[in-house]
């Protein structure tokens, strides 16, 4: 039970895009097009659920037992990187074309704050190894639903008849502020 | 913090790096990718500044449809007849002529001619003040804010003194950035060899554009009277319209026009050096 809660918790009353405005550099840039935003979002659940399967043994098995939790920032970014790189590799060699579309969003997976800020909260929250992997995967999902909302919506925009001083970015960054709105409804699923 | 924990956190992380790049190594030589040696060569032959002027991305996504055989050696408009010679033989093609482009400024209404009839502030970009249309009366006219210089990556542009920009005719590779640039649409791409051009791009009726700017095209049919082939210059919507396929290049139809819009060969005339002279001897 305590297990789905935070599955739900993370992906939809607490997503990391729409109530932490964590990973907004992505949730922009890569959801003009439903096909990369899914491919995006899945290459970003797949980095959160390592991240969250990798990082928890070195904070507890590493830092925590040689004393230097002060070290988890560099530690977690370094386990981050390495997994991007990983999957930047498989990406390349699997489908050169996806590794176009993503361009230089793939490596910015390093730097994308809802990553970092996901190793950090399973920390922050105490989760257990089992519960910190299904936080990991519940906020990938959280932001892959997010990026292809978007996506969704924008591929829309394409077609719509709007005013030229809100073309482009800014009805995004309107429609991003109003999914957020929309979001706080789901706060409303569990209570306590 | 003592010494002990410094060697203890140096130790840890030093270990975790270690660890994480032998991973890393092992997982590159799984999933190596192959690459063509000639990618890097037509990469490298490239200038490397993308500067978007042949329609893809960067360069080096343009190495590789060159490779692929979707672009021909001389797509690259930036590098020169020196770059598209190169390329032709890295991919073992027969070398095509490269045609200079050059970015062409078609408004010569600067603070003096123009007319403003309002006062703009916020934003100090181009595009920024054609949403609210600018301060000059004139609607087509450059907004003199610099968008297309900022844009400018080989240093060949600059505003002058009347606040219009200029092309140094000596530097510009004809990338085209500046005309992507422009919310106007005043910066036009054309070959070296066009030298005739009309100087305006406002479709407002004679007598308005007459009155918003002193170099404006006021569509009095002068110059296509005086154009020695039918059908060279044609007015369209208000404003004179030089067709390339047709007009001879020469200043047989520029002499009569009355706001001295219409105007040829005045292109080349600048070069760096000597914008750069002339506007140190104002202020000097």
């Amino acid at each position: 039970m305590q297990l789905i809660l935070i599955f739900i918790s993370a992906s939809l009353i607490n997503n990391f895009v729409l109530t932490y405005f964590l990973g907004i550099c992505p949730f922009v840039g890569v959801s003009n097009k439903t096909e990369n935003a899914v491919n995006m979002g899945m290459a970003t659940t797949f980095v959160m659920t390592l991240t969250a399967a990798v990082t928890w043994p070195i904070y507890h098995y590493v830092l925590i037992r040689f004393n230097v939790p002060f070290l988890e920032y560099v530690a977690f970014i370094i386990a981050i990187a390495t997994l991007v790189q990983l999957v930047e590799m498989y990406v390349r060699k699997s489908s050169p074309a996806l590794y176009r579309a993503l361009g230089i969003f793939l490596p910015l997976i390093t730097t994308n704050c809802a990553v970092l800020g996901l190793a950090l909260f399973m920390v922050l929250r105490e989760y257990n190894y089992m519960e910190s992997i299904i936080f990991g995967f519940g906020t990938g999902v959280g932001f892959t639903l997010a990026i292809v909302m978007m996506s969704g919506i924008r591929e829309e925009l394409e077609f719509a008849d709007i005013p030229k001083p809100f073309q482009g970015v800014s009805i995004t960054f309107i429609v991003a502020g109003m999914m957020a709105l929309a979001f706080m409804g789901f706060a409303g699923l569990i209570r306590g | 913090m003592t010494t002990g924990s410094i060697i203890i956190s140096m130790a840890a992380m030093g270990s975790l790096g270690a660890a994480f790049a032998i991973f890393l190594a092992l997982a590159d030589k799984k999933l190596k990718v192959d690459v063509d040696p000639r990618l890097q060569a037509i990469t490298d032959a490239l200038p490397g500044t993308n500067c978007g002027g042949c329609g893809y991305p960067g360069c080096a996504m343009l190495a590789e449809a060159m490779l692929k055989g979707d672009a021909p050696p001389n797509a690259c408009v930036a590098g020169g007849a020196d770059t598209s010679i190169a390329l032709a033989e890295l991919l073992g093609v027969e070398a095509v002529e490269h045609k200079r482009m050059l970015a062409v400024v078609l408004c010569k209404g600067g603070t003096k001619e123009s007319v403003r009839n309002a006062t703009y502030e916020g934003e100090m970009t181009c595009t920024a003040a054609d949403i609210t249309g600018g301060d000059k009366a004139c609607t087509y006219g450059c907004l003199g804010y610099g968008e297309c210089v900022d844009a400018c990556m080989y240093d060949a542009m600059a505003m002058d003194g009347n606040n219009l920009p200029v092309v140094f005719y000596d530097k510009c590779v004809g990338c085209g950035a500046c005309a992507r640039a422009c919310p106007r649409n005043i910066i036009e791409m054309h070959p070296e060899d066009h030298k005739l051009f009309v100087y305006c791009r406002s479709k407002d009726k004679g007598p308005h554009a007459r009155k918003v700017c002193s170099v404006a095209c006021i569509a009095c049919m002068l110059c296509v009277k005086d154009c020695s082939v039918d059908g060279g210059i044609v007015v369209k919507d208000n404003l004179a319209t030089v067709d390339y396929k047709l007009a001879p290049q020469n200043d047989e139809s520029t002499k009569r026009c009355p706001t001295k819009c219409i105007l040829y060969g005045v292109e080349e005339r600048v070069t760096r050096e000597r914008f750069y002279a002339s506007s140190r001897k104002k202020t000097g």
